[in-house]
C-alpha cells in the first residue's frame, strides 16, 4: 500500500518535472534576460571595495568579488549575456549546419564529399573545435559565439542530413517529382515541414549545450573578456577565490546547472508532445467473464483456448482488446489454419497461446492449456515442456534470426537447454535438421550469419530450429507473407512434408484463405478480436456461414475469374481493438445486418458437425436445430 | 581485413584534414601571428628574425612540407613564448592527460551499459513509468552539469570543506577520485540514456521474441541476444563520448591543478603561442580519431553487420 | 496504335543492372501486367517510366518522347504503400491539388472534388489528413492524385499489396471502371498472377531484369511456353486444390542467386533445364533472345517444350 502510494507519488513527481517545471523556468530565464540588467544592474555594477571578497552574508547571499560587487546581482544580470550568446550561437551552428545537411541530402555527389567532412568533424571534441575556432575568430564575444556555433554545426548538418535522407526516400517526395514539381517545391513543402520538429527539439536542447560550452571557453578565460561578464566568467573568479570565501563559486554554477538542465528538459517536453507519450496511468480493470455454460471438452486435445482475451492499456486510459473472445481445440496431428485481416487479431491469439504477450498486455481466458501444462499458470516445467514441444515460425525470417549468432548457435541452443543434450550431439542434430529443410552445404550454413542467407532460406532455418525440440505443435504466424510465390511454395511443401514426418500438429495463421486451405483440415475465420466462424476446410469453402467469411471468399481473386463482372467488395473498416460494440462487430459492413445485429452479439453456433459460426442469419441454416449445448465454446 | 584497410584509408585521410586544418589555422588569423604573439614593443626586425626562425618567410607550399614533415619525425616546433620544444612539453604532459582519461572511460562504459540496461527492461512497453521518469529526470540533471562545474563543487566539498582528498597534483592514487568523478558523471548519464534507447530497440526485436518462444533462459537471452546486438550503436556513441571525455580533461585539469595537457592550453591560446595550441590540437585530435578507429575495427571484427554502413 | 512504347530500357544500379534491355508496346487504352519476384526488376520499370531512375533506351508515347519533365507527367504512378506515398502534413485537398498544374485556387478546388467523387470518395473528406483514413481511402487519393495530372498512362505499382483483401477489391474494381470510363493505359505491376489475369490484356513475365515471357494475359496463363512461367503459376495458391503440394513445375533448386553470367539466368533453378537433364548444354552458354515477331513469345531455348509432368490447365 504505502509502496503503491510512493510510488504514484514518485510518478506525479515525474511528471511535474518534465511537465510544467521547463515551461515555467524557461519563461523565468527570459524574464530575467529581459529584465535583469535594468533592475539589478546597479549593484552589479556597483564596487565598494569596502567590501570586497566577502563570503555569503545578510547584504550578499553570495558573497562579493574582489571590487565588493554582489555576486547575486551579477550572476542575475549575466543571465542575459549567457543566454544570448547561447542562443546567437545556436542559431549559428544550426544555420550553417542546418545548410550543409539539405545540401548534402539533395544532392547525391555533395553527399559523400560533405558527408565524409561531417563524419570527420563530428568526431572531434566540440569543445577542440571551439578552442580552434576561439584561435582563428579571436577572443571574446563575438569570437565565441562563432566558435560554438561552429562546433555545433557537424552535429547540426548530420542530423538534418540523416532526417532529410529519410524523408527524400519517401514515397510522397517521389510522387511530387512524378508530378513534375521542382526541387524547390518538394524542399519547402515536403521535406523541411516534416523534418521541422525533430530539429526544433535538437535546437532546443542545443540551447542549454551552447549554455555550457560558452561557460566553459569563458572559464578558460577564452571567452567574453571583462568588463563584459556571463556565468563561466564569473566562476572562473569565484575558483581563484574558493579556498578564501567558497560561497562565489556557488551562484554561477547553479545558474549554469540551472540553464542547462531547463533547456534539456524543455526538449524532453517537447518530444515527449511531438512523439504522442502522453504519460497516462496504467488502466488495469479485469473484468469478470459473463457465466456461459462450457461444455467439458472433447478428450485428448492437444491445445485448448477457452474464451482467451487480450487486453492492452491504451494511452488515453481506456482498454483496447486485440483479442476479445477466442474458443478452440487443435487435436493431435491436426492441422488447423487462423484466416483474417490486419487487426483481426490472429497473430495475438498466436501470442498468447506461445505465452509471449508482454507487460502491459493481459491475457485471460477461462482455459489455456497446452498437453498437460495450464499456461495461465506456467511454472518452471512448463517452459521446459513449452521448450521442447511447441516450435514456432515467424514471419519476417531475417528478423527472427540474431544478427550476432551464428546460424548453428540458433540451432543448437534448444537441444542444449530443453534436452540436456551434448553439443557435439547437438551439432550433429543441428546439421540434420538443416538437411532435413533443404538446405544445401549444412555444414557450410552452420557457420554462417543470417545476413548472408537468402530469404527463403532464413526460412528453411527457422523450420530447422523447430526441428532441434519433440515438436509437438507448430505455430506458424504467416511464415510465407514475406516471400515471393515460388518460395511460400517451397515452404509450404516443407511444412506439409516434416508435418506428416514428426506428426506435430499445426496451427498456421495467415491473411490468405487460399494459402490456409491447401494447407489445413480446419479453419478459423476471425475478426475484430472474435472468431465468427469456424469449419473444416471444405466445408467453409463450399458453404459459408458467415457473410463475412462469404465475402472474404469472393474477393480474393483467383484464376479464371469473370473479366466482365466486379468484384464483390465491401467498403468500410475493421472495427479497431479500442471499439465497444453491443451487437456483431460485423454488423456495419454487412449486407444481411438487422436491427438485432446491431444490438445483441451473435454466439459461436454450431450449424453442423464441426460448423460454427457466430451469425444471427447464416448463410447455410443449421443442419439441427441450436440445443441449449448447441451454444458452445 | 578490407574493411580494416579501408578504415585505415579513412583515418589517414582525417589526420590529414586535422593536419591541414591546424596548418591553416596559423596562416587564417587575422594580423600577423608574430607580432601579435611578441606583442606591440617589438621592433619589426625582432619580428622579421622570429618570423625566419619559425619559417614563416617561406613560400606557402614549402611551409607545408616543413610542417608536415616536422610533424610525422615529432618535430612540433618551439613555443613562440618559451622557446622550449613543443614535444618536449606533450611528452611529459599528455601521458598525465590519458591516465585522467582512460580511466574515466572505462568507469563511463561500466556505468552506463548495465544502468541503461536495467532501466530499459524496467521500462519497455510504457512499464514501470516512474522509473522511467526517474531515470529521465536524473540523466537529464547529471547531463547538464558541466564537468567543471561538477568539479568546482566537488572541490569546495571535499577539498576545502571536508579535505578529504587532496587540492592538485596527480602524485597519489586519490588525487584521481575527484578528478574522475567530475570526468564520469556526465558522459555515463547520456551513454545509459543512448543505452537504454539502444537496448529497448533491441528487446522490441522479433529474434529477442523468437529467443523467448523457445524459452531460452532469460541470462542466456540478455547474453547473447540483447548485449551484442545492442554494442554497436552504443559503442560509436561511446566513442564520441570518449572525444568529449578527452574535452573535458582540459577544463576538469584546469580546477585541480593536474599536471595534463589542459592545463597549457588555455594558456597558450591567451599568449597566442600557436605551435603549442597546433601541437595540442593535432595530439588531442590524432588520438581522437585513432581510438575512433580502433573502435570500429573492433565492432566490425565483432559484428559483421556494423561494416555495411562505412564508407 | 502504341499507347507507351519502350525500348530497349536499361537500369544500372552502380555495378548492378537491374533491367537489361527491356522493350515493350501497351496499346491505347490497354493493360499491359508486370509480374516477376521480388529483384526481378519490374518496380525498376516503373520508376525508370516515370524518371524516378536514370535509365538508357527510349520511351514514347503515342510517338512522342519522354524526356522532358513536362512531358514525364503524362505517366503517372500509383505506390504500393499509400501510408508513405502522402505527406501526412497534407490535407487530402492538398494532396490532390499537387497534382493539378495552372488552376486558380476556386478552381483547384472544385477539380480536387470532381476527383475525389471519380474515385468514388466523399468530397468532404478533403480536409482530412491521410492518418485518419483507412488504406483503402488513402489508396483511392493516391489515384485520384495521379489523375489530377491527366496522365496518358497510368503506372499502378502493386496497389493492392498492402490491402486486405476487401478493400482490394474496391481498389481493383475502382481502376477497371477509371480504365472503362477515362480510356486510360496502364502498366499493372503485382506479384499476384490471379490479381494481374483479372486486371490485364497483356502479361509479361519478367525474370533476372529481362522479359521472359511476353503476349496476351489468357494465352500467357494457358499456355504458358517459359518453365518460369509454368513455375509461378504453379505456385499460385488456389482454394482447396491443394495444387502447390502437387509435383509439377517444381523448380530443381532453391537458390536465388542468379548464376555467373553467359546463359541462361533461370538454369539452375529450371525444372527442364540442365539441371534437370545434363544433355542442355545451351542453356549454360547461350542467352536465350526473347524471339520477336510473334505475338506470344518466350525467351527459352526450350520454349515450346512441356514438361511431361505439366497437366495443362484447363
Amino acid at each position: 500500500m504505502t509502496a503503491a502510494m510512493t510510488s504514484s507519488r514518485g510518478h506525479r513527481l515525474g511528471r511535474a518535472v518534465s511537465g510544467g517545471v521547463p515551461l515555467v523556468l524557461v519563461l523565468l530565464f527570459v524574464f530575467l534576460s529581459v529584465a535583469a540588467p535594468s533592475i539589478w544592474g546597479n549593484d552589479a555594477s556597483a564596487s565598494n571595495v569596502a567590501e570586497a571578497n566577502q563570503s555569503i552574508s545578510a547584504a550578499h547571499w553570495m558573497g562579493t568579488d574582489d571590487l565588493g560587487r554582489d555576486i547575486l546581482a551579477r550572476t542575475v544580470v549575466a543571465t542575459r549575456n549567457s543566454l544570448v550568446l547561447a542562443v546567437l550561437a545556436t542559431i549559428v551552428g544550426g544555420c550553417v549546419g542546418i545548410g550543409l545537411g539539405l545540401l548534402s541530402a539533395m544532392s547525391r555527389r555533395l553527399s559523400r564529399a560533405l558527408g565524409a567532412v561531417i563524419n570527420v568533424l563530428i568526431a572531434f571534441p566540440a569543445l577542440l573545435l571551439a578552442i580552434f575556432f576561439a584561435v582563428l575568430f579571436g577572443i571574446g564575444s563575438v569570437g565565441s559565439v562563432l566558435a560554438v556555433g561552429a562546433s555545433f554545426a557537424p552535429g547540426f548538418a548530420r542530423i538534418t542530413q540523416t532526417l532529410t535522407a529519410s524523408v527524400v526516400s519517401k514515397e510522397y517526395v517521389e510522387a511530387s517529382h512524378v508530378l513534375g514539381r521542382g526541387p524547390l517545391y518538394r524542399t519547402f513543402r515536403h521535406i523541411l515541414p516534416n523534418i521541422a520538429e525533430p530539429i526544433i527539439l535538437y535546437s532546443t536542447i542545443h540551447i542549454g549545450t551552447a549554455v555550457l560550452a560558452l561557460s566553459g571557453l569563458s572559464f578558460l578565460g577564452l571567452g567574453v573578456q571583462p568588463p563584459v561578464y556571463d556565468w563561466g566568467r564569473l566562476l572562473n573568479d569565484g575558483l581563484t577565490r574558493i579556498y578564501v570565501t567558497p560561497g562565489v563559486a556557488i551562484a554561477p554554477s547553479v545558474a549554469i546547472v540551472l540553464a542547462g538542465l531547463t533547456f534539456n528538459l524543455a526538449g524532453e517536453r517537447l518530444s515527449d508532445l511531438i512523439g504522442g507519450r502522453r504519460s497516462a496511468p496504467p488502466a488495469r480493470r479485469r473484468e469478470s467473464r459473463p457465466a456461459e455454460p462450457s461444455p467439458s471438452l472433447a478428450g485428448g486435445s492437444l491445445l485448448d483456448v477457452r474464451h482467451l482475451r487480450v487486453s492492452y492499456p491504451a494511452a488515453d486510459g481506456r482498454l483496447t482488446t486485440p483479442v476479445r473472445d477466442v474458443s478452440f481445440s487443435l487435436a493431435p496431428k491436426e492441422r488447423v489454419g487462423i484466416v483474417g485481416e490486419s487487426g483481426s487479431g490472429k497473430s495475438m491469439t498466436a501470442a498468447a497461446i506461445a505465452q509471449l504477450v508482454e507487460e502491459p498486455g493481459h491475457v485471460e481466458a477461462e482455459a489455456l492449456r497446452f498437453m498437460d501444462a495450464d499456461l495461465l499458470a506456467p511454472d518452471r516445467a512448463t517452459q521446459h515442456l513449452l521448450g521442447r514441444n511447441m516450435a514456432m515460425v515467424f514471419q519476417d525470417p531475417g528478423e527472427a534470426l540474431n544478427p550476432a549468432i551464428k546460424i548453428g548457435t540458433h540451432l543448437i541452443e534448444p537441444a542444449v537447454i530443453h534436452l540436456d543434450e551434448k553439443k557435439q550431439d547437438a551439432k550433429r542434430k543441428a546439421l540434420d535438421a538443416l538437411r532435413a529443410v533443404a538446405i544445401t552445404d549444412p555444414a557450410r550454413r552452420y557457420e554462417q550469419h543470417q545476413h548472408e542467407l537468402s530469404g527463403g532460406m532464413k526460412q528453411r532455418v527457422g523450420i530447422a530450429i523447430g526441428l532441434m525440440g519433440e515438436a509437438r505443435l507448430l505455430i506458424a504466424d504467416e511464415p510465407t507473407t514475406a516471400l515471393d510465390v515460388t518460395v511460400q511454395r517451397q515452404i509450404l511443401r516443407l511444412i506439409d512434408r516434416l508435418g506428416e514426418q514428426t506428426e506435430a500438429g499445426l496451427l498456421f495463421i495467415s491473411h490468405d484463405i487460399a494459402v490456409v486451405s491447401e494447407l489445413c483440415d480446419r479453419v478459423i475465420v476471425m475478426y475484430a478480436g472474435f472468431i465468427v466462424e469456424e469449419a473444416k476446410t471444405g466445408s467453409l469453402l463450399a458453404s459459408p456461414a458467415h457473410p463475412y467469411t462469404s465475402v472474404l471468399l469472393a474477393a480474393s481473386p483467383r484464376m479464371g475469374l469473370d473479366k466482365s463482372e466486379p468484384l464483390m467488395a465491401i467498403d468500410g473498416r475493421m472495427p479497431g481493438p479500442d471499439a465497444d460494440l453491443p451487437g456483431c462487430y460485423f454488423a456495419a459492413r454487412c449486407p444481411h445486418a438487422d436491427s438485432t445485429c446491431l444490438s445483441s452479439r451473435p454466439p459461436l453456433r454450431v450449424l453442423a458437425d464441426g460448423h460454427r459460426a457466430a451469425c444471427w442469419h447464416p448463410l447455410t441454416e443449421p443442419g439441427n436445430a441450436p440445443t441449449p449445448e448447441g451454444v458452445t465454446i | 581485413m578490407v574493411f580494416a584497410g579501408r578504415r585505415l584509408v579513412r583515418l589517414v585521410l582525417s589526420l590529414l584534414v586535422l593536419l591541414a586544418a591546424t596548418f591553416i589555422m596559423v596562416h587564417l588569423i587575422p594580423g600577423d601571428p608574430v607580432q601579435t604573439a611578441l606583442g606591440d614593443q617589438a621592433t619589426p626586425q625582432m619580428v622579421a628574425q622570429r618570423r625566419h626562425e619559425l619559417g614563416l618567410d617561406l613560400p606557402l607550399p614549402e611551409q607545408l612540407w616543413r610542417y608536415v614533415l616536422g610533424v610525422v619525425t615529432g618535430d612540433f616546433g618551439r613555443s613562440i613564448v618559451t622557446e622550449a620544444p613543443v614535444s618536449d612539453l606533450l611528452t611529459t604532459r599528455f601521458p598525465n592527460t590519458l591516465l585522467l582519461a582512460a580511466p574515466a572511460f572505462l568507469l563511463v562504459i561500466l556505468i552506463a551499459m548495465p544502468v541503461g540496461l536495467l532501466t530499459a527492461v524496467r521500462t519497455r512497453g510504457g512499464r514501470g513509468r516512474h522509473v522511467r521518469g526517474w531515470f529521465v529526470n536524473v540523466t537529464g540533471l547529471l547531463n547538464s552539469i558541466p564537468d567543471y562545474v561538477l568539479a568546482t563543487v566537488l572541490s569546495l566539498v571535499f577539498v576545502v570543506t571536508i579535505k578529504a582528498f587532496p587540492a592538485a597534483g596527480n602524485d597519489q592514487l586519490s588525487s584521481y577520485v575527484l578528478p574522475v568523478v567530475a570526468l564520469v558523471a556526465g558522459p555515463a548519464a547520456s551513454l545509459s540514456r543512448i543505452v537504454r534507447v539502444e537496448a529497448l530497440k533491441v528487446l522490441d526485436a522479433e529474434y529477442v521474441r523468437a529467443a523467448k518462444a523457445r524459452r531460452l533462459p532469460a541470462v542466456l537471452r540478455t547474453w547473447r541476444y540483447v548485449l551484442p546486438n545492442m554494442m554497436t550503436a552504443s559503442l560509436t556513441y561511446g566513442t564520441m563520448i570518449l572525444a568529449g571525455l578527452i574535452a573535458g580533461t582540459v577544463l576538469v585539469e584546469n580546477v585541480f591543478g593536474w599536471p595534463g595537457i589542459g592545463t597549457v592550453i588555455s594558456q597558450a591560446v591567451i599568449q597566442k603561442d600557436y605551435p603549442l595550441i597546433q601541437g595540442i590540437l593535432l595530439v588531442l585530435g590524432a588520438t581522437v580519431l585513432i581510438l575512433n578507429m580502433v573502435v570500429d575495427v573492433v565492432l566490425g571484427v565483432l559484428d559483421p553487420r556494423s561494416r555495411l554502413g562505412e564508407l | 496504335m502504341a499507347g507507351l512504347s519502350v525500348e530497349n530500357l536499361t537500369v544500372r544500379y552502380g555495378a548492378v543492372t537491374a533491367v537489361r534491355g527491356v522493350s515493350f508496346d501497351v496499346a491505347d487504352g490497354s493493360v499491359l501486367g508486370l509480374v516477376g519476384e521480388s529483384g526481378s526488376g519490374k518496380s525498376t520499370v516503373a520508376r525508370a517510366l516515370v524518371g524516378l531512375t536514370p535509365s538508357a533506351g527510349t520511351m514514347r508515347i503515342n510517338g512522342a518522347d519522354l524526356s522532358s519533365r513536362q512531358a514525364r507527367r503524362r505517366v503517372q504512378l500509383v505506390f504500393q504503400d499509400s501510408r508513405s506515398s502522402l505527406d501526412p502534413r497534407f490535407t487530402v485537398e492538398q494532396c490532390v491539388m499537387e497534382g493539378l498544374v495552372g488552376f486558380r485556387r476556386r478552381d483547384a478546388s472544385a477539380r480536387v472534388a470532381e476527383l475525389l467523387d471519380l474515385v468514388s470518395l466523399d468530397p468532404a473528406i478533403a480536409r482530412s489528413r491521410p492518418g485518419n483514413l483507412s488504406g483503402g481511402q488513402r489508396q483511392r487519393v493516391a489515384i485520384a492524385r495521379a489523375l489530377a495530372a491527366r496522365p496518358d498512362v497510368l503506372i499502378a505499382d502493386e496497389v493492392t499489396a498492402s490491402l486486405d483483401v476487401s478493400v482490394q477489391a474496391v481498389v481493383l474494381n475502382l481502376l477497371r471502371r477509371l480504365r472503362a470510363k477515362l480510356g486510360l493505359t496502364m502498366v499493372f505491376i503485382s506479384h499476384n498472377l490471379a490479381v494481374v489475369q483479372y486486371m490485364c490484356d497483356e502479361l509479361a513475365v519478367m525474370f533476372n531484369g529481362r522479359i521472359v515471357e511476353f503476349g496476351p494475359a489468357d494465352e500467357v496463363i494457358e499456355q504458358a511456353e517459359h518453365p518460369y512461367t509454368r513455375s509461378l503459376l504453379a505456385a499460385i495458391p488456389e482454394m482447396g486444390q491443394r495444387r502447390l503440394l502437387s509435383e509439377s513445375a517444381v523448380e530443381a533448386s532453391t537458390v536465388t542467386d542468379p548464376p555467373p553470367s553467359g546463359g541462361c539466368a533461370y538454369r539452375l533453378r529450371c525444372p527442364i533445364g540442365p539441371a534437370a537433364d545434363p544433355e542442355r548444354e545451351i542453356c549454360r552458354t547461350l542467352e536465350p533472345a526473347a524471339t520477336a515477331g510473334r505475338v506470344h513469345r518466350a525467351a527459352c531455348h526450350f520454349a515450346r517444350e512441356r514438361d511431361e509432368s505439366i497437366v495443362p490447365r484447363a
